[in-house]
């Protein structure tokens, strides 16, 4: 038997408990205030004028559709960009962000020569080190998570990325970093762009959650943007899973920014031998659903605000559990759970803790302690101050 | 100087660099009979009106929402997609020993199915066969299957399947050897088994132990009854073999660009379900972590409802008997200007595709003068022939026969 998959399998738990206060943080999926999924008014929009418009369903090309590609860059890279003035970008569509993962990989194990070492951050996506792993990469860490602070390892991070050699490849979550929820400050991108200008190191971005974090998406894409302002040459995986709410529908998109529209034409010539024995051609459905949005001026505006209300609920949970926790009467400084940012808090409980939580409270998370925020609600978020606290105390 | 510099330019594939030469092309009377994907009487994609119907109750139907299917896809699909392959009263659904997996289209099925035998049964060597389909050879060795071998399929001398070259071939494999099979409408011979031979070929697989990889990409396009069109996994199943299909429902449902699939794992032992599920969700989990939604909720509502299933039936037999329509007007033709050599093989293959048997340099005057889009191996797609384009074709045809 394979072991059963760490995050999905807490699903399966919760699913099978009877008890009425149950909770679920495990998975990183937003629900609304009465712990609902979230279907954003823009996309249920976007569906009717797709459904309207009578499109059919022939194959898109290997990589996706133009719009959704070009839309997909111009969000992550700001609609000013001279990498994609320049088409610079080889922009195509994946799999949602594991698939857009599994591309780049697949692409740098057998076409980067400098390096096979992907060095990604300690903690990182539980996912991350298979999906590069199977591409056929060796898989390194940096240092990044202080579990004294609940905070960024700063000077750890920056010791170990200066000690990778030079090619190397390093994994960097854009905003919100999944699990921990812990960012670097811009003054902290700043300094880590231009070490790794320094020691020659490859940019490679994972941004799953551009809106989520800030509720600001150009302030979420600040690191994206900063380092290719400052010469790096870059790859990012975006995800639209979250910013959307199309989790199901598999949107996402990979980029490599080339150093000319020549070198962009080759590596796409590439990209797309790695895809064709894999799947072939992407799903359309939530590429189409992205498009739309996008590149509808109204509908736009309007995902601007669905995604910063997403944001700020989040926020307000955050506040409301530290709050309660203070109301508890915990000792513990909790003041991590504000400081984070995005779907997801490390809380700083240990395995046996956790167990406990599940055990006695019926709460589901992660055995690292993470939380997905986005699963609290105003009505529980007390009760689940006041487990943590009898847990911890 | 940048980091991809050394970098060179991949092989074109060729149906799509196809696609780009013909959309290309300023000629008015240019016809693409290249990429395999069905066409109306106007030369024109099809929505199946169920298929648009289906959609229409998905979009409306409000207790939907967009969250993560599970790994394996959506329950409903998978188990009406097996239906469909296997048959409803079929053994090895009632005894539970068949593992379905919704996939990212066929292709995703192949690749799935190449992982797994790889990955987890530690199988390396498979046969494919002699003129099929680009890809199949693209998966195996992209998922690293050091032998990648072919078997003899089609004889030019009488234009029909050499049966003999391919039970040879088949009773020299080394056991455990994978072997890919087309389970109608051969890509790209258009030649398939008749019943009778389809149980000569699963006695020698039987016998010499070897796993078959059911390609299904055409169902009920050959025919018009899913049924028939299904005989061989019928009679795997019946034969008690353990076997995969990989199913493909870009053509029979018009759904090309949702991506939809089913990879179906046939065991004789009920017990290894649940094992080979938890290791087909580690593989899936580093390539698409869990697959789409929307093509998957239109077939199974058309699936899983009786007269929806009979509309798409019905609607499946209206490409079937166009596709058969357009084989004979073009057999018609070409007799009737008395193009040299024989033309039968246009009526009696099957599915999508005629291989016409043309040489190399007649493919090339084909596109070069008429502005006529084929493979190079001379293989045309007839959903893309029309009652407005066959004379055409068929003109264009002869004169390059009679002339290159």
């Amino acid at each position: 038997m394979g072991p059963p998959d760490a995050i999905l399998g807490v699903t399966e738990a919760f699913k099978k408990d009877t008890n009425p206060k149950k909770m679920n943080l495990g998975v990183g999926a937003y629900r609304d205030d009465q712990g609902k999924p979230f279907i954003l008014p823009t996309v249920r929009k976007a569906e009717k004028i797709i459904f309207e418009s009578g499109l059919d369903h022939e194959y898109a090309t290997i990589i996706g559709t133009p719009d959704f590609c070009k839309a997909s860059a111009l969000l992550a890279f700001g609609d000013n960009s001279s990498a994609v003035q320049n088409n610079l970008n080889a922009t195509v569509q994946g799999i949602s962000g594991t698939g857009s993962l599994r591309i780049g990989g697949s692409f740098f194990a057998k076409w980067y020569t400098k390096s096979k070492d992907f060095y990604i951050p300690s903690p990182s996506w539980g996912n991350h080190t298979p999906i590069f792993k199977h591409s056929g990469l060796n898989v390194k860490s940096y240092r990044y998570y202080d579990p004294g602070t609940c905070g960024f390892d700063f000077k750890g991070a920056v010791e170990d990325i200066s000690k990778i050699p030079e090619g190397g490849v390093v994994v960097l979550h854009a905003c919100a970093h999944n699990p921990t929820g812990v960012d670097p400050k811009p003054e902290q991108w700043k300094e880590i762009c231009q070490v790794m200008k320094d020691k020659k190191l490859f940019p490679f971005f994972d941004m799953a959650y551009q809106g989520f974090a800030s509720g600001d998406i150009n302030k979420d894409a600040f690191a994206v943007r900063h380092f290719l302002e400052q010469g790096h040459q870059i790859a990012l995986c975006q995800s639209y899973a979250k910013n959307m709410g199309l989790y199901g529908e598999r949107a996402g998109a990979f980029t490599i920014v080339c150093g000319s529209a020549e070198e962009k034409e080759r590596v796409m010539s590439q990209i797309k031998i790695i895809i064709r024995p894999m799947y072939s051609n992407p799903p359309i459905h939530g590429a189409r659903l992205v498009s739309t949005i996008l590149n509808t001026p109204d509908l736009r505006s309007e995902w601007l605000k669905d995604v910063k209300g997403m944001a700020d609920r989040i926020i307000s949970m955050r506040t409301q559990l530290q709050d309660n926790l203070k109301k508890e009467g915990s000792s513990h400084n909790w003041q991590h759970i504000t400081d984070q940012i995005g779907m997801f808090c490390f809380t700083g409980l240990k395995p046996d803790q956790v167990e406990r939580l599940t055990k006695d409270f019926s709460i589901y998370l992660t055995k690292d302690g993470r939380i997905s925020v986005a699963g609290i609600a105003s009505s529980n978020v007390a009760y689940l101050a006041h487990a943590i606290h009898q847990v911890s105390k | 100087m940048s980091l991809f510099q050394g970098l060179g330019f991949a092989p074109v594939i060729e149906v799509f660099d196809l696609n780009r030469r013909f959309y290309a092309d300023e000629s008015p009377e240019k016809v693409n009979l290249g990429l395999g994907a069905y066409r109306n009487d106007d030369g024109e994609p099809w929505v199946l009106p169920v298929v648009h119907k289906a959609e229409e109750l998905v979009v409306s139907n409000r207790t939907l929402n967009h969250e993560y299917l599970p790994i394996c896809g959506l329950p409903e699909f998978r188990q009406a997609a097996t239906r469909l392959a296997l048959g409803s009263e079929s053994v090895v659904i009632k005894e539970n020993r068949v593992l379905s997996i919704q996939t990212i289209g066929g292709t995703g099925s192949l690749r799935l199915a190449a992982e797994f035998l790889k990955q987890k049964l530690h199988l390396d060597t498979v046969l494919i066969s002699s003129l099929t389909w680009d890809n199949h050879s693209g998966i195996f060795k992209a998922t690293g299957y050091s032998q990648v071998n072919e078997y003899r399929y089609w004889n030019p001398g009488t234009k029909g399947l050499d049966l003999d070259g391919l039970l040879a071939d088949l009773q020299n494999a080394t056991e455990k050897t994978v072997v890919i099979l087309h389970t109608c409408a051969h890509n790209t011979t258009a030649t398939d088994p008749s019943p009778q031979q389809w149980k000569q070929i699963v006695s020698v697989l039987k016998e010499r132990k070897l796993i078959p990889v059911m390609d299904c990409t055409y169902q009920g396009l050959v025919s018009g009854d899913v049924d028939e069109d299904a005989y061989p996994l019928r009679l795997l199943a019946s034969d008690g073999v353990e076997f995969l299909i990989a199913q493909s429902f870009s053509k029979n449902f018009g759904l090309y660009n949702e991506r939809l699939g089913n990879l179906a794992i046939i065991t004789k032992d009920s017990s290894t379900i649940d094992e080979m599920r938890s290791q087909c969700e580690m593989i899936i989990r580093r390539i698409w972590s869990n697959p789409p939604h929307h093509g998957a909720r239109v077939v199974a509502t058309i699936l899983n409802d009786k007269s929806l299933y009979q509309e798409w039936k019905d609607q499946v037999i209206i490409m079937a008997d166009r596709i058969k329509l357009m084989r004979k007007m073009l057999h018609e033709r070409l007799v009737n200007l008395k193009t040299p050599g024989d033309w039968n093989h246009v009526l009696t293959q099957t599915g999508m595709f005629v291989y016409t048997g043309m040489t190399s340099p007649q493919v090339k005057y084909l596109t070069s003068k008429f502005h006529i889009y084929l493979t190079k191996m001379g293989r045309i797609n007839m959903c893309a022939m029309t009652t407005k384009n066959v004379d055409y074709v068929s003109k264009a045809i002869h004169e390059a026969v009679t002339t290159q």
